[in-house]
């Protein structure tokens, strides 16, 4: 059950030169209900009627806190918010990721990577192992990883120009895992030492969920994908985020997703 | 306190807000919300014969003070409307209007029966979706056609039926005419205004059908316009709708001719549009010193 309410911005923080981080005061009703993968649709101001779907980075028990870059107006307008400011705020919203494997390689690229640091908080504090692959573009666009690094077994980052991690592009180190990374330790207890197929969650540009996607059917790994689309109303009521389904059908990112089981998803363009 | 209750075409409406088909789903989704039963009458998602899976994404754009859509009737079919969705809508004490679309007379004709039987409480016929090929705004454009669908619908109806007009027409006063001289006991409008949005830098369409239905507060003049025009052309009752988010334009809708007013996109900015624009529209009603909230309709003073 989403709610929708005024919020009270909390702390406005930048990660870097582009991205900005909003902790926003929901409450205990809005806070509690949160699950990772979740997104919150806020107001942007009065001009632009729609809100903007934001996915959920982390929470607490009585705030959420979002993570975006400026796209657009809408994204301008929320980056220029300061603390006490109020926003108009429905959510949580979507179904999220199951975090409920014992072994997890959060994936994000880019923008992606936020919404991965709430699976990744949210798996290991259920007992999960979880390893962390993040792709950037460049040391400039670099956020997040020392919270990553707390919460997760292992982390690798990569970026396009080389100049934080090796140069090259996330999913070569979702390849990498799961080809070579066998169950590191016997103090997994879940696992006794034995290797546990990882279950694989990623958000991120389109092309690069493709490529997971693809990396994970190969070695038969099951892949979680957060999706994006032009959205309207955000519950499920307007049907205009629609996504297409390998059985010829059209879901809805806002409802349905916007995480889906990679192998439900129809890749091609 | 002024006496909310509405007459549209005989179907009793508790308050004249009504939210209009495309924008409320089958109310379960806004359910999560508020209670159903607050609403004079609920449109729903525009029913086929058979499922759809409507058009490719993206089918949304933002305009200024407006969207424009092209979903193309994504819907589960009317069958399956009345096994899962029409119980549940049967579960609140609101008028339920059944918003039909074919591709042929017969399809329409098809639906009306099995809709009334199924006891819906109106049937509202669809002849003007832009974002469809076959059908839809086809048969809302040429008087004659329109006609013959309103004639087939009633024909095939034993309830009350309404026919929703476009706006992307020279003169609607012909076609609403038309379709009230071929039965139609009531005539709701607008539909959506075909229009594009063209990404600069991509040089590409935002939608994926390079054109779509705006809506949203941009439209509500030309709504407002056209429902004045419509209800001095027509007797039949008016369902009037384009842009209304505030009480004050429910009432400008009222004052122009509509016995009964819709909320649509308004509820993609605020979840409790429609509940909280018939409190605005009742505050404002008070305050005229209203006996009855229908004593507004058709109630303006043109110069």
């Amino acid at each position: 059950m989403p709610v929708q309410k005024i919020c009270t911005v909390a702390e406005a923080v930048r990660l870097n030169e582009y991205a900005y981080a909003l902790t926003l005061e929901v409450g205990e009703e809005m806070a509690a209900r949160t699950s990772c993968g979740q997104f919150v649709h806020i107001k942007c101001g009065e001009e632009r009627l729609l809100r903007r779907p934001i996915s959920i980075c982390s929470w607490d028990k009585t705030t959420l806190r979002v993570v975006f870059e400026v796209r657009g107006e809408g994204t301008a307008w929320l980056s220029r918010r300061k603390v006490g400011d109020e926003l108009d705020v429905l959510g949580p919203l979507g179904h999220g990721f199951d975090p409920s494997a014992k072994k997890i390689l959060v994936v994000g690229g880019g923008i992606g990577v936020p919404p991965m640091l709430g699976v990744a908080r949210a798996a290991a504090a259920a007992g999960a192992e979880v390893h962390a692959a993040l792709g950037f573009r460049d040391q400039g666009h670099k956020m997040l990883t020392d919270e990553f690094a707390e919460c997760c077994r292992s982390m690798s980052v990569i970026s396009d120009d080389g100049s934080t991690g090796r140069k090259g592009f996330v999913t070569e180190l979702v390849e990498e895992f799961l080809r070579d990374t066998p169950c590191v330790s016997a103090d997994c207890a879940s696992c006794s030492g034995r290797p546990v197929p990882p279950v694989v969650m990623a958000c991120g540009p389109k092309g690069m969920l493709k490529a997971v996607a693809k990396a994970c059917a190969a070695h038969g790994v099951e892949c979680q994908v957060s999706l994006e689309e032009r959205m309207g109303c955000g519950v499920g009521a307007c049907l205009v985020c629609a996504c297409d389904m390998a059985d010829g059908s059209r879901k809805h990112v806002c409802k349905d997703g916007p995480v889906f089981n990679a192998k439900e998803v129809d890749w091609n363009d | 306190m002024t006496d909310l209750r509405v007459d549209l075409a005989g179907v009793a409406l508790k308050n004249p807000i009504v939210v209009p088909s495309g924008t409320f789903g089958f109310g379960r989704e806004y359910g999560q919300f508020f209670d159903l039963s607050e609403l004079g009458a609920i449109c729903v998602k525009g029913l086929t014969p058979l499922p759809r899976e409507g058009n490719p994404a993206p089918r949304i754009a933002e305009t200024p003070m407006g969207i424009l859509n092209s979903v193309g009737l994504q819907n589960p079919g009317v069958d399956a409307f009345i096994a899962h969705e029409l119980p549940e809508l049967r579960k609140h004490d609101v008028k339920i209007i059944a918003n039909i679309s074919g591709n042929t007379p017969e399809e329409y004709g098809g639906m009306c029966e099995k809709l009334s039987a199924a006891g819906v409480d109106m049937i509202e016929v669809n002849i003007s979706c832009p974002n469809v090929k076959a059908g839809g705004l086809a048969y809302g454009t040429r008087p004659e056609m329109a006609a013959e669908v309103t004639e087939i619908a009633k024909k095939s109806s034993t309830v009350p039926v309404m026919v929703k007009l476009s706006p992307n027409v020279t003169d609607i006063t012909e076609i609403a005419k038309a379709v009230e001289g071929a039965g139609a006991d009531a005539i709701s409008l607008i539909n959506t205004i075909r229009g594009m949005r063209i990404d600069v830098n991509t040089r590409r369409p935002i939608l994926k059908m390079n054109t779509g239905g705006l809506s949203g507060p941009a439209v509500l003049p030309v709504a407002v316009r056209m429902v004045w025009e419509v209800a001095n052309a027509v007797k039949v009752p008016i369902l009037g709708m384009g842009g209304v988010s505030k009480g004050a334009d429910a009432a400008e809708f009222m004052l122009a001719g509509a016995a009964a007013v819709a909320v649509g996109t308004a509820s993609f900015a605020d979840a409790y549009a429609p509940v909280r624009v018939r409190d605005e529209l009742a505050a404002y009603a008070e305050k005229q010193g209203l006996a009855r909230i229908s004593e507004l309709t058709g109630a303006v003073k043109p110069w």
